[in-house]
């Protein structure tokens, strides 16, 4: 850890004393927390000084997976990560925040005008916050949730934000994919605050359980918007979530219907996993478009991906490609898929999937 | 009403692209207009046939190439189109959305509809910004979108994790496309004839009064972890065995 070129004199002995290098701690006991310095007399070392704000997705008091990604990925900005949580179940949220392990701070904001995740009350809101804590990063998980409000905050606060990172090498630089996966970049931002959203399959979660974080009310900001929230038609499903799923199965034009994905659903069932679909299957109206895996959809990295009928054209490889062990079934044996594929299967899916569903039983 | 398209030049969709000497190879391959831009030309073009738009400004920011894109757009059923010429150095979203600002700001749009993101940065942040930079509300990753019968607010559907949501904007405001919005049209031929006569105005950065400077830097550029080669099984019973030795079932 860099540690003293970066801090006082003071905060680097009062850091001692609570036993942060780990020696001698008890002796000591715990000292009380310097005062936490506010923006306007920053010294330019202070400011340095990495210490990051995670924006917490979540709905029906359910904090969203991909979140829990997001402060792992903190944890890798080095510095004290904090929590931002809004919306009018927000103290239900921050109560499930104070054990995470690796928060020390959760702002809470309860208002009803941060329910529906618009990103004209957000952008002000994380402003506010950076400005009234002095966050010197910002995160949030690459989500739709994340993506709408991130950049918006960002113009606010006259940065350039990172999207989609994949890697954090330091406090200033981070890596992340541009064409459609084809190619990685390594970027060094010099700006005064750093916005970043991350690929949650890129980072580890934060643990729920075990952290001692303490929750503050959050800072106010304006909460006026041009937008006003309608309605939503959510997908009710039972099974695993595509973005957290551990097996994946998807399917692609191939399946010739939506009723035809009933296979892969029965498969998909027998493994424990989640169901996708490359983007001909959604445009073809097979299955909707919360579906879809690839550069404009979903981005996943499960234990195994099983593509039925899906020809890999760079746009879905783009989308899981990291998968750990993928699978292909395609009667075409030149499919660019099996070029990507650990196992390779020609043969007809019409008989291989339920055939391997069927064996799977046994 | 006024509308505003940005359009984007990017390496074709279709072109597998190479990797040299820490960047991209951009020199050499097929460019086209940035499909989601595609998406946002036709849905002003589908306004503007249902009788609620009035006129429609394509531009486009980059080298001169970018004149080509702007064609396409006019080609399509763009009225006019700007180009801003800001040479060969790649722009970042935050400099793009800040040209698109002071556009706004001479050109007086009612709407601007952008892709939701270009296929080579893949940052997913033009739009966004653009409405912070305007205090617009934004519509992100619309795959529906209806104007009220007096043109003062538009209703989108939103494509989001899990589902769609349906928002109202007061207008002006931004709109960016998402795949599912609708099926662009082709230019034809004559149109594309008609299309280069079209007016196409030249401006620099400078003349909109922008010289913003990135502090976003790319280090470096290289190939992804290539995967290792597979084997093609046999049978579904050898894929299971596979599958069982790997402990994935």
């Amino acid at each position: 850890m860099i540690l003293p070129r970066l801090l006082s004199t003071s905060r680097v002995f009062s850091l001692y004393h609570q036993g942060w290098n780990g020696s001698n701690s008890a002796r000591f006991g715990r000292l009380p927390e310097p005062p936490v310095p506010s923006c306007t007399n920053l010294t330019p070392h202070q400011k340095r000084y990495a210490s990051t704000l995670v924006l917490v997705e979540h709905k029906n008091s359910i904090i969203a997976a991909s979140s829990l990604n997001a402060i792992g990925a903190a944890a890798k900005v080095g510095g004290p990560v904090s929590a931002l949580v809004a919306g009018s179940n927000a103290d239900a949220v921050a109560k499930q925040l104070a054990g995470v392990v690796g928060l020390d701070k959760v702002l809470v904001v309860n208002s009803a005008a941060y329910d529906h995740g618009l990103p004209e009350v957000f952008a002000p809101l994380i402003k506010a916050s950076v400005e009234n804590g002095s966050f010197s990063h910002v995160l949030a998980a690459a989500s739709p949730f994340g993506k709408n409000i991130i950049p918006r905050a960002a113009a606010l606060l006259d940065v350039s934000p990172v999207s989609d990172v994949i890697e954090v090498k330091s406090e200033d630089t981070f890596v992340r994919p541009i064409y459609a996966g084809n190619a990685i970049a390594t970027v060094k931002s010099e700006d005064k605050v750093k916005l970043l959203t991350v690929r949650s399959t890129s980072f580890a979660p934060a643990v729920l359980t075990g952290g001692a974080a303490t929750a503050e009310a959050g800072a106010t900001a304006a909460t006026e918007s041009g937008t006003e929230w309608v309605s939503e038609e959510v997908v009710k499903s039972d099974r695993p979530e595509l973005g957290g799923a551990k097996v994946v199965v998807a399917g692609g034009r191939a399946l010739k219907s939506g009723e035809n994905f009933e296979i892969l659903y029965n498969l998909a069932d027998k493994l424990g996993g989640a169901v996708g679909a490359s983007r001909a299957a959604v445009d073809a109206g097979f299955v909707g478009n919360d579906l879809q895996i690839g550069q404009t959809g979903k981005i996943i990295a499960p234990q195994l991906y099983i593509a039925v009928g899906i020809s890999g054209a760079i746009q879905h490889l783009a989308g899981m490609k990291d998968s750990k062990v993928i699978v292909s079934i395609n009667k075409d044996p030149e499919a660019p898929i099996f070029q990507v594929s650990d196992y390779g299967l020609v043969a007809d899916l019409f008989k291989a999937v339920p055939e391997l569903a069927e064996k799977l039983n046994k | 009403m006024k509308i505003l398209v940005p359009v984007k030049r990017v390496v074709d969709y279709a072109v597998k692209i190479r990797v040299a000497n820490g960047k991209v190879d951009t020199a050499s391959v097929k460019h086209s207009m940035n499909p989601f831009d595609e998406i946002a030309v036709e849905q002003a073009i589908r306004l503007k046939e249902a009788k609620k738009a009035t006129e429609i400004l394509a531009v486009s920011i980059g080298s001169t190439k970018a004149q080509e894109t702007l064609r396409t757009a006019l080609a399509m059923g763009a009225d006019k189109a700007l180009h801003i010429d800001t040479g060969d150095s790649e722009t970042l979203p935050l400099q793009v959305a800040k040209l698109l600002k002071a556009i706004v700001d001479k050109e007086k749009p009612d709407l601007v509809i952008l892709g939701k993101q270009a296929i080579d940065d893949d940052a997913n942040q033009t739009g966004q910004m653009l409405a912070g930079l305007l205090g617009w509300p934004q519509a992100t990753f619309a795959s529906k979108v209806e104007l009220a019968a007096d043109n003062k607010k538009v209703n989108v559907v939103r494509e989001i994790d899990g589902g769609l949501e349906t928002v109202s904007c007061a207008i002006p405001a931004i709109i960016t496309a998402d795949l599912r919005l609708n099926e662009p049209r082709y230019a034809t031929l004559p149109n594309i004839m008609k299309a280069k006569k079209k007016p196409l105005e030249k401006l620099t950065p400078k003349d909109l009064g922008v010289d913003y400077v990135g502090k976003l830097t790319t280090l470096l550029v290289e190939e992804p972890p290539k995967r290792a080669g597979g084997v093609k099984v046999e049978s579904v019973d050898e894929l299971i065995s596979k599958l069982k030795e790997k402990g994935l079932i």
